[in-house]
């Protein structure tokens, strides 16, 4: 097998500006982006820890152009890595040095919303939100809501395979879309999955959704849409001890109970939250469960009895449910402002995304405090309880010298523990480049190669957002090394601010 | 015979060492399914049991050879069950069978299909490389989707071992309602159903009769049949069993049966042949002889696809035809599972 993810060699000024006026010959001067103003704002997405200004941003309006510009960086061997909204949290929009930035912003229309079907086609710049905005007026909407569904766009939430709080119930953007319309390396455009539940052949539909813009770039999305729910209420419960809270989860679930989401606040969370939205979230407890039901309104009123039942039998210190969609805001408001909230106590904070069996979250969340004494970092946990997807956000600051560095190896140890109790280091931020070397403790050498095979088998010459995702056997090698002699820098080859 | 891990290890490398094609087979419940094929059978229903299922985790994880039947039974102890359905066409139906073959059955358009409840896969590859992808949680983007992948892939691009799947309790209450209207009352009446908040599981018109499933708690069930109305069938499970199994007399013809995958509003046709409507509209069987050519384009013009489920000529293309651009994806992928073309060869598409 070749290496997939080859280092293309270093461009020079006049090979730089022979692109660009190859670029322009067919794109407007004003979408071809060159100088280091104009490129600033390219520099990195949401992990904004890792900053890199492209050679050049393009911003292509057709379909046709982006063939063309993928033609073009294919002929002369130039990477190119696709940027949706930048609101990933795994720097898996970095650009790179001597490659193209491809912005899909100006794909931004909805083009087709099928009320009868159940679908609509969109693309990919479109935002997230604004595809159940414009199915809201038939009742529909689209299930999968990140947290940054107001700003994220559908390309994106497609190569990471986005989440949000209610997957548990209604699933992940996998399950939620039907067709794309994808560019190849070559430039050649493939439709993959159909207007029908099913197309034949291979999965490849689930092969790209979530491959982190490694094996073509999406110009196109149908997804499916969903009947609004009739009715949605939601029940706050407050444990004195996290543990209990974690069994009260488990007991919801195995009473036959499908919530449509299930979070969970540690102590450190729920205060943060409170200080920032005043939700009235319960600042004594250890931790504090949001449990929402849906569905028609004789069903919801069946269930959220039976939760309350069994969070009382699991020993909640206090039960409170929302009583009108007024309510039901206040209780997820603080939730949704988590991550602000730590902006708010902490210059900076840094948000891990493993997923654990549930069974064994007392146990993580011990050997987490344990790691966060031993670091000195303060950590916040925030956990989509229902799947196991758990969100450490570590407390650090950047202006103290070795902080973020310290913080990258806590957050290196967190994954590795995830992987130890058989979870994984991702549970929906993708690997970027943050995660990268964390993919060396979950996947043997056959497993990388293997991954290696399936980008090559789409994009030969290993052009596409190269050094993301998957990691060479080399760059595990190095890492393996480090672990056992220590003390060096993890991505050292990274840049740094 | 228990079959470890090892020997089909063994046995695959010495099939890759000497280019050897194998046809992969579990309980043989499926051969009917994809192309006949011929290559020395490797028979993994000895790669049995499950190993480790917790009902509060909704996750099992099960040898490939592992009878559905078993599976069935111990999700059936703690109330919970496999949301997507899987027929089993036979006793010895295998779970790495049903994922192989990619075949959900009847709530397939309201709970998911069979590859959305995967969630991860041991395989092992043509070359002989025993690999683990995914795993036993719900949300993992760590690497590419290859569990997904194997869904449908007919065995062309690993032997699986084990599997891990997602489970959902099984409903409190299900309620079977009948409704005797024509075709195009019908399929407009599944789409109006599935765009309203109804807890519909299932949604199959016969060509005479509309029968309709809802399942969930109760009160929700008395509540949307209170809303639809419809007259209640007895013993509505068997129904939707013998659907799923293909045991209603409609299967029982010796005719060519064609399974059409469409979107789920398309208007009935008049083509030459019986229909059945299934999943809410979007799964359409025909009993026809009608030309493979003409059937195919029929399923096209409308986004869909057409497979030839059972019966006619097995030596051809079943399967409907890829557009060139996925052609040459599907034969680099065959490569770069299976670079010696050993694993079910010609099962899924001649040339892979």
């Amino acid at each position: 097998m070749t290496d997939p993810n080859p280092q293309p060699a270093k461009i020079g000024a006049a090979e730089k500006q022979s692109l660009i006026d190859s670029l322009q010959a067919f794109l407007p001067t004003a979408s071809v982006l060159h100088r280091e103003e104009e490129l600033r704002p390219y520099e990195c997405d949401a992990l904004s820890a890792y900053r890199q200004l492209p050679l050049i941003a393009v911003l292509p309006e057709t379909v046709k152009q982006v063939q063309r510009i993928l033609r073009l960086c294919s002929a002369r061997k130039v990477p190119v890595v696709a940027r949706g909204a930048g609101t990933g949290l795994s720097g898996g929009a970095l650009p790179l040095a001597n490659g193209v930035l491809l912005s899909l912003a100006k794909f931004n229309r909805i083009l087709d919303l099928d009320p009868v079907n159940r679908v609509a086609r969109v693309q990919p710049g479109v935002r997230n939100l604004a595809i159940s905005q414009a199915a809201a007026p038939h009742a529909l909407y689209y299930a999968p809501d990140p947290s940054s569904q107001i700003a994220c766009s559908i390309g994106g939430n497609v190569a990471e395979n986005s989440g949000g709080v209610h997957c548990l119930k209604y699933g992940l953007t996998v399950h939620n879309i039907l067709k794309l319309e994808v560019v190849t390396i070559d430039g050649g455009l493939v439709t993959i999955g159909a207007d029908a539940l099913d197309s034949p052949g291979y999965d490849l539909l689930a092969l790209m959704t979530g491959s982190e813009g490694m094996l073509g770039v999406i110009v196109e999305v149908t997804v499916k849409l969903l009947p609004q729910p009739e009715s949605a209420r939601v029940i706050l419960a407050a444990f004195d001890d996290i543990e209990k809270a974690g069994d009260a989860v488990a007991c919801i679930i195995g009473a036959g109970i499908i919530p449509a989401g299930l979070e969970m606040m540690d102590k450190a969370a729920i205060c943060a939250t409170e200080d920032f939205v005043h939700a009235n979230y319960p600042t004594d407890a250890e931790a504090m469960l949001l449990c929402e039901v849906d569905g028609t309104s004789a069903e919801v009123t069946e269930q959220i009895a039976r939760v309350e039942d069994v969070l009382n039998s699991c020993g909640a210190t206090e039960i409170r449910r929302s009583n009108n969609e007024q309510e039901r805001a206040v209780f997820w408001s603080g939730r949704k402002a988590a991550f602000p909230a730590m902006g708010r106590i902490s210059p900076d904070y840094y948000c891990m995304d493993g997923t654990i069996p549930r069974r064994r979250l007392g146990e993580v969340l011990a050997r987490i405090e344990q790691l966060s004494q031993e670091y000195g970092l303060r950590i916040a946990n925030v956990f989509h309880a229902g799947d196991g997807n758990l969100h450490p956000l570590i407390l650090y600051d950047a202006n103290k010298p070795g902080e973020l560095e310290r913080t990258e190896e806590l957050g290196g140890k967190i994954c590795q523990l995830c992987v130890e109790v058989g979870g994984t280091i991702t549970g929906e931020h993708g690997v970027g480049v943050e995660k990268i070397d964390q993919m060396c403790i979950q996947f043997d050498k056959s497993e990388l190669t293997q991954f290696h095979a399936v980008k090559h088998a789409f994009d030969p010459d290993g052009l596409l957002n190269p050094g993301k995702a998957v990691p060479t056997l080399h760059r595990c090698a190095e890492f393996g090394a480090m672990h056992v002699h220590g003390g060096k820098l993890p991505h050292a080859d990274l840049p740094r601010f | 015979m228990t079959l470890e891990s090892k020997d089909i290890q063994a046995i695959v490398r010495a099939a890759s060492a000497k280019g050897t094609p194998l046809r992969i087979r579990g309980g043989d419940t499926k051969a009917f399914y994809g192309r006949q094929t011929n290559g020395q059978p490797l028979d993994v229903s000895g790669h049995a049991g499950i190993i480790s299922y917790e009902p509060t985790e909704l996750v099992i994880t099960a040898r490939a050879g592992t009878r559905l039947n078993d599976i069935e039974s111990a999700l059936a102890e703690s109330n919970q069950m496999l949301p997507f359905e899987p027929p089993h066409f036979g006793d010895g139906a295998t779970l790495g069978g049903a994922v192989a073959s990619g075949i959900s059955g009847p709530a397939r358009p309201y709970t998911g299909a069979l590859r959305d409840f995967i969630l991860g896969v041991v395989c092992i590859n043509g070359e002989g490389e025993h690999l683990s992808f995914g795993g036993q949680v719900m949300k993992n983007v760590a690497g590419y989707d290859v569990s997904r992948l194997m869904a449908g892939a007919m065995g062309t691009l690993g032997v699986m071992l084990e599997l891990s799947l997602k489970v959902l309790p099984k409903p409190a209450c299900q309620l079977t309602l009948a409704f005797s209207i024509d075709a195009a009352t019908a399929i407009a009446t599944m789409a109006t159903w599935a765009a309203q908040p109804l807890p519909l599981s299932a949604a199959c018109y016969d060509g005479e009769i509309l029968r309709v499933r809802l399942s969930g708690s109760e009160s929700g069930v008395n509540a949307a049949h209170q809303k639809i109305g419809g007259e209640e069938v007895a013993d509505g499970d068997s129904y939707w069993q013998a659907l799923r199994e293909h045991r209603l007399p409609y299967f029982s013809n010796k005719q060519p049966l064609w399974r059409l995958s469409v979107p789920a509003a398309t208007p009935a046709t008049s083509t030459d042949g019986q229909w059945m409507l299934d999943w809410g509209g979007a799964q359409r069987w025909c009993v026809s002889d009608i030309p493979a050519d003409m059937i195919r384009q029929q399923a096209s013009s409308v986004g869909g696809h057409a497979i030839l489920f059972r019966g006619g000529d097995r030596t051809t293309e079943v399967f409907h035809p890829l557009t060139p651009p996925l052609v040459t994806l599907h034969r680099r992928l065959k490569d770069a599972f299976d670079p010696k073309g050993i694993l079910n060869p010609g099962r899924l598409y001649r040339d892979l």
